[in-house]
């Protein structure tokens, strides 16, 4: 069995972060990343808000530069699951795919991801029709008719990207105001092609087995009236769960699943710590992720440097 | 390396395979699909004369991705005789795509 001084799971900003500093720091370390590098910054098109880049970026270029970064330092890397981790005799053991490594320290970078809405025929069509990643999947609506679900700046932020390819939108929102940044509120209600649906819950997303989705079913939650729509494609922006279905026993959450930390990313578990999209916190962007990656790996550095002493 | 596939030879490389192919529908705009191309890569190498590992670009190709009805990538699909035995759409990690095979082409 390999054993590491320090395992970082997940390979975007907050993990490749935490890596960074952990190898320039001279510790034996692993990263494990289920896909290759970048997590949700690869389905982001543009990023307009990392200091450094004032004319934006491309999320994959953003990737790249990253992990470029890394190439020239010592790192062990695993591309592929973690599927549980114990916590024994102060060692965590990972099982990641057929393998089990000893560390004895983590830093939990693992993110998050798109929530499901919950209705009758979000899976059955998932992949024919329903999507999560409007960068991926826009491409097969142009010229189309699609719906989007949500109301914060997600769903507004897709939604404009989306107006570009397809002839019509409807963002439709549950509530009577949106959440998002007032700019894309703005944006999108004036746009020519969006139709702001408001106050409306999708009851059912409808399609047969061949052509997929076909239409959604809808209630107003204030007049109780329903109505349908044909729509040929439906994008969920509802917000995020954490990816943190393998954390070991006794790891404390919030009631979301987020993992609380204390403002050094220490949890209530010695020698593991949190960095990024899959912490309890407000701000999950790029610039924090990298903030949060940084600071977890420098507390993991004095909790490994305690241990040695 | 996997082997890139085209609507012109689809028909020949992957229906007409005597051992069982895994198609990756993909594009280069797609993050996700950007995350799984090492390891479809690896695959290639790892299951070498056993299954034929394939990528199609999607943004190149559009007769096959909409005879397979696919509306989303990335999308895998596994085809044994001519026949889709299964398929996942999103990006999955390695051990999952091996578990696919194990299960429904081996």
């Amino acid at each position: 069995m390999k054993t590491y001084d320090a395992v970082v799971i997940g390979g975007g900003p907050a993990g490749l972060t935490a890596a960074l500093y952990l190898v320039r720091a001279g510790v034996r370390t692993l990263l494990v990343e289920k896909l290759s590098p970048g997590g949700q910054v690869l389905m982001t098109e543009e990023i307009e808000n990392y200091p450094g880049f004032p004319k934006g970026i491309k999320g994959y270029e953003m990737v790249d530069l990253f992990v470029e970064h890394l190439s020239s330092y010592q790192l062990d890397r695993i591309s592929d699951e973690v599927r549980t981790i114990a916590h024994e005799d102060g060692v965590y053991r990972l099982s990641i795919a057929d393998e089990v490594v000893e560390a004895k320290s983590v830093i939990l970078a693992s993110g998050a991801r798109y929530k499901r809405v919950g209705t009758p025929g979000e899976e059955l069509f998932t992949g024919r029709g329903v999507s999560y990643c409007a960068l991926c999947d826009g491409n097969f609506f142009k010229g189309k008719t699609v719906a989007v679900i949500g109301g914060g700046n997600s769903a507004l932020e897709e939604s404009l990207y989306l107006s570009r390819l397809v002839e019509k939108l409807y963002l439709i929102h549950r509530r009577d105001e949106f959440r998002g940044a007032k700019c894309y509120q703005d944006k999108c209600t004036t746009h020519p092609k969006i139709q702001v649906v408001r106050s409306t819950v999708v009851d059912e997303i409808v399609g047969d087995p061949f052509k997929g989705v076909t239409g959604v079913k809808l209630s107003n939650k204030k007049t109780g009236e329903k109505s349908e729509l044909a729509v040929d494609g439906v994008f969920v922006f509802v917000g995020f769960e954490p990816v943190a279905s393998f954390v070991p026993a006794g790891l404390a959450c919030d009631k979301s699943g987020f993992v609380i930390t204390d403002c050094e990313m220490c949890t209530n578990l010695p020698g593991f710590f949190a960095a990024g999209d899959v912490r309890s916190k407000n701000c999950r962007q790029v610039a924090t992720a990298v903030g949060d990656g940084a600071t977890a790996a420098t507390a993991a550095y004095a909790y490994l440097e305690h241990l040695h002493a | 390396m996997a082997i890139q596939v085209t609507d012109g030879n689809f028909d020949q490389e992957v229906l007409k395979s005597s051992i069982p192919v895994l198609v990756d529908f993909w594009a280069p705009w797609c993050g996700p699909c950007r995350a799984m191309g090492p390891i479809i890569d690896e695959l290639a190498g790892e299951f070498d004369g056993k299954v034929k590992i394939c990528k199609m670009n999607v943004d190149e190709n559009s007769a096959s991705p909409s005879k397979f009805g696919i509306r989303a990538i990335p999308t895998l699909i596994l085809f044994k005789d001519g026949e889709v035995v299964d398929q996942t759409t999103g990006a999955v990690s390695k051990s999952s795509i091996k578990d696919m095979i194990a299960k429904k082409a081996l």
